[in-house]
């Protein structure tokens, strides 16, 4: 018996109350999609990363928002009340960078394995010469890819992450990024921004055969985008007030695409791992005048007062260089690189003092729990928890452009909570529960490996779920 | 584009064992006042001073002679016994570049732009340094007629990119002639189209095609312009087009062309195609039969920046000849010597001295092949390319005479700065084995730490901690559902 489930103990009683007032109060909620709608967490330590930690309050979540937060809250008599005795409820994570729901792409594996750096663009997105736009699909959108079966989501969503910006990977303009929240009956329900960033990559093709080849060159291919796009931006008004004088401006999806994101101030996603090609990119932004985020930053402790001057912040990727596996054992590695390997873990602390906004991104990690032993080494390299947790809460929401309605606990934000039972990072910590969009889900210590064949009885593994246990009180 | 391997067996000189350590750079030392004093001086411009001094002030050269006095504060370098060159200038380097020097997938790159992919880490730099070299033209490739942008840097290791580039230089385009933009020696895989151009014939139509449409590209932008001045409404101006842009600044006289050639008949035609076009080459890289038309290439006007005694290695380079810089500079072309590696760089004095050798030059004409020459070509003379009061503080100091295969770099300087010091490199070799065994270590232990603690993860599932019956409450709470 856990003690836990001591804590928590649901008298008969409770259950037979239950039940009599939930049949009435059910069919209330059905009518808003037959999913409890009101939750209140009390008695639990919560922080609301924006504000002072609360030893001992209450959380309120009505309608997929938060609806109060604070030691002395008023319960509503709607709610469905978890004692969060022994609990801590923080904001629910942040991955700035995944391509959760978005498996990868057919042809992808193949260039893959055939030695290649780079995934084929989708059909008819990849073509041969720079005016036909190589590897140039910004028009495509994550939303609208979006696989919800992706089994990753439930993993990540049950390590305590509610929300993750997840990127279409192929290609120099991939398409543009879609903020996630990490629950929802059909896909369109996950998206908390469909376009949320534009990234760029950078990556040139393989061999000599398809421009651009190189690194310069593929800069020089994204200068003259943003050229076309600038040109459209001009043309394209002035052809439409006069038509009968001008030449017609032609249709170019990218263009037009790239036109509507510069105006209304989009994120360009630029990479940056080391410190040159971090640099770099915070040169390109200023010159390409974008609003621009770097990704990788790895090696930002190198570059940490370029950073904080550009006031752009980063995304650090948490796959932290490794050495290579099947490295050759006789192999000469050079200072620099067990340099880098020894110090990257260390840049977020190191950009956490210089005053760098930054955000921690899974950057294809496997599993959630890779997440968190990357952390784990940014904390032992002088992160300190409250700069980490912040990185994947409120920093995060406002790198994204979404701070007014996540990233913290407070009245009006988004209903993502994640409930542990210990410090959010802990090696030790379960997490409980978590709120994704006001919808409930109970962590289970293990999270089964969910089988398509293993029916859930009706389904409700959901918010459903939450009649397995521990509600007391409910409809007082 | 870089010669094959196998062309590089090379004596080896002293300075590529020397850093061998790659150390880390190094803040160079605050400039200030430096002295150098009783070393055999060669200016280039007015001959070799014996027991010389120079004086550098603030990063530039503010004295040369003999018995200058020791200014208050400043520091003195003994020189003693020591050669004092001006710091070796590279007209063909690949180095510092990120990723491939080859935009090589149109036949015209010039959108791609060096500038935007140097790399200052690279380790090239320090050992370009270790050979006296303080200045290089990084070039692209060689696989286009009309390749990408070029740029002349000063190896300032330890700073980032954007404080390489030479200040004022004038920026350079890469061209390419013969067999490397027609691929002769390239064999496509199945399923890629062949790229045009295939012969010679191709490069310069190639060549001529970019340079018309750069010219109407450019009348474009003039009319647009002069219609925008006269103050017509509701204009739709040109579009930029990256490609052709430093065409027109080739046209303009703003970009040197820095063409990459081997044979005597490709190279009349680029001079051709350049008259017509109303530009000058600026240089003729490797030009290998240079010595046949050295008149036409004097009258040019282009330099020629050439291998020291490369020769054979592919067809277009049978007819080259060690006499090529001599030959060249005897019928007045300013001639230079390359390296087009980042080994051959470090011997760049040895590759000069050779020309005293094959064709007889002195030993100041073969100096200036590797310091005043390419200053020349790259337009940065009054800046660099002699010790003369007023230029830049850029020096290599040799233990022995330069031109002398027992010559070993002791210091090399830029902006007054050192850069590069021989005795200081030796000095923390042991630290910097030291720490790097240390990480290896650290790298070691922490993987050995790693590996016990790997194994719960591979624990089998672990039953859920809730009491039996809380499914049947379950079952009771849906059931009222």
């Amino acid at each position: 018996m856990s003690d836990r489930w001591n804590r928590r103990k649901i008298s008969l009683a409770a259950i037979l109350i239950c039940c009599a007032s939930f049949v009435g109060w059910t069919c209330a909620a059905r009518g808003e999609g037959g999913e409890p709608r009101y939750f209140a967490i009390k008695n639990a330590r919560i922080v609301p990363v924006s504000g002072a930690v609360i030893e001992n309050g209450t959380v309120v979540v009505a309608k997929g928002l938060i609806a109060a937060v604070g030691a002395n809250v008023t319960i509503p008599p709607e709610a469905w009340v978890i004692d969060g005795t022994g609990l801590t409820v923080y904001p629910g994570l942040i991955d700035a960078g995944t391509n959760l729901g978005l498996p990868p792409e057919e042809g992808g594996e193949q260039a893959a394995a055939a030695g290649g750096r780079r995934r084929a663009a989708p059909a008819g997105a990849i073509a041969a010469g720079p005016e036909d736009r190589p590897g140039t699909s910004p028009w495509r959108v994550a939303a609208d890819e979006l696989k919800v079966d992706d089994k990753r989501i439930e993993t990540w969503r049950s390590a305590g992450f509610t929300t993750a910006l997840t990127m279409p990977d192929s290609g120099i303009f991939p398409g543009q990024a879609t903020v996630i929240d990490l629950a929802g009956e059909r896909a369109g329900d996950y998206v908390v921004r469909a376009m949320a960033t534009v990234p760029i990559s950078l990556k040139p093709t393989d061999g000599w055969f398809t421009f651009p080849d190189s690194l310069m060159g593929t800069i020089g291919y994204v200068r003259q985008v943003f050229d076309d796009t600038r040109w459209y931006t001009v043309a394209g008004p002035i052809y439409d007030e006069h038509p009968t004088t001008r030449e017609r401006v032609p249709y170019d999806r990218t263009d037009v695409t790239l036109h509507h994101a510069l105006e209304r101030k989009e994120i360009f996603l630029l990479p940056g791992n080391n410190s040159v090609q971090i640099l770099r990119a915070l040169r390109l932004t200023s010159e390409w005048k974008i609003r621009g985020v770097l990704y990788g930053g790895q090696q930002g402790y190198a570059v940490t007062d370029a950073l904080a001057a550009s006031k752009i912040p980063v995304l650090v990727s948490l796959k932290w260089p490794t050495r290579p596996k099947d490295a050759d054992p006789q192999g000469e590695q050079t200072l620099r690189e067990l340099q880098f390997r020894d110090r990257a873990p260390g840049t977020p602390a190191a950009l956490a003092k210089a005053g760098v906004k930054f955000a921690f991104y899974s950057d294809g990690l496997a599993d959630p729990k890779e997440i968190f032993k990357s952390v784990k080494k940014a904390t032992d390299a002088g992160l300190s928890a409250d700069a980490a947790l912040r990185a994947f809460t409120v920093d995060a929401a406002d790198i994204l452009g979404l701070s007014d309605r996540m990233g913290s606990i407070a009245p009006g934000k988004i209903a993502n909570l994640v409930v542990t039972d210990g410090d959010v990072f802990g090696e030790k910590t379960k997490v409980k529960d978590v709120f994704v969009d006001g919808k409930w889900f109970e962590i289970h210590e293990e999270a089964p490996a969910a089988k398509p064949d293993e029916k859930k009885s009706d389904g409700d593994d959901e918010a459903g779920g939450a009649a397995s246990r521990e509600i007391e009180g409910v409809g007082r | 584009m870089k010669r094959a391997n196998w062309l590089k067996v090379m004596v080896a000189s002293a300075a590529a064992a020397l850093v061998a350590a790659a150390p880390m750079p190094t803040r160079a030392q605050n400039p200030g006042t430096i002295l150098i004093q009783n070393a055999t001086v060669m200016t280039v411009t007015h001959g070799n001073i014996e027991h010389g001094s120079i004086l550098i002030r603030d990063g530039k050269i503010a004295a040369v002679g003999k018995d200058l006095k020791v200014p208050e504060g400043a520091a003195v370098v003994d020189a003693t016994g020591q050669y004092v060159i001006p710091g070796i200038i590279d007209c063909h380097s690949h180095i510092a570049v990120d990723g491939s020097v080859n935009e090589g997938a149109p036949a015209v790159s010039s959108m791609a732009n060096i500038n935007d992919v140097l790399n200052p880490d690279d380790i090239d730099i320090y050992r370009d340094l270790a050979g006296g070299v303080t200045t290089a033209n990084i070039l692209h490739g060689s696989a286009n007629p009309i390749g990408g942008q070029t740029i002349v840097i000063k190896l300032r290791w330890g700073k980032p990119a954007s404080e390489l580039p030479f200040e004022g230089a004038v920026p350079g385009i890469k061209f390419a002639l013969g067999e490397n933009p027609k691929r002769s020696n390239f064999t496509v895989p199945p399923g890629v189209p062949a790229r045009y151009p295939a012969t010679r014939l191709g490069v310069e139509e190639v060549i001529r095609q970019a340079f018309t449409e750069a010219r109407e590209y450019k009348k474009q932008w003039d009319d647009y312009n002069q219609r925008k001045a006269a103050g017509e409404p509701n204009l739709i101006p040109p579009r930029r087009d990256e490609k052709l842009e430093p065409l027109v600044e080739v046209m303009e006289g703003k970009r040197y062309v820095h063409a990459h050639c081997y044979r005597a008949d490709e190279i009349m035609m680029l001079i051709r195609v350049a008259n017509e076009f109303g530009f000058k080459v600026r240089t003729f890289q490797h030009v290998l039969e240079g010595y046949k038309i050295a008149d036409e290439i004097a009258a040019s006007g282009a330099g020629g920046s050439t291998f020291s005694d490369w020769w054979a290695y592919k067809m277009e380079a049978f007819d080259a000849i060690p006499y090529n810089a001599a030959l060249m500079t005897e019928r007045g072309v300013v001639v230079s010597v390359n390296s087009d590696d980042a080994q051959e760089a470090r011997q760049l004095n040895q590759e000069a001295a050779k020309s005293m050798k094959y064709g007889g030059l002195s030993a100041n004409d073969a100096l200036k092949l590797v310091t005043l020459n390419p200053a020349i070509q790259l337009g940065i003379d009054n800046r660099v390319g002699s010790i003369d009061v007023g230029k830049d503080g850029d020096l290599a100091i040799y233990n022995h005479d330069p031109l002398s295969v027992y010559a070993v770099v002791q210091k090399t300087l830029i902006d007054g700065r050192v850069y590069f010091d021989r005795q200081k490199d030796i000095a923390q070799r042991a630290e910097l084995a030291k720490e790097k065994q240390a990480l290896l270590d650290k790298e070691k232990k922490a993987e050995e730490e790693k590996k016990p603690d790997e194994k719960p993860e591979q624990k089998p599932e672990q039953k859920k901690k809730r009491p039996k019956d809380d499914g049947a409450d379950a079952t009771a709470v849906r059931g009222a559902l």
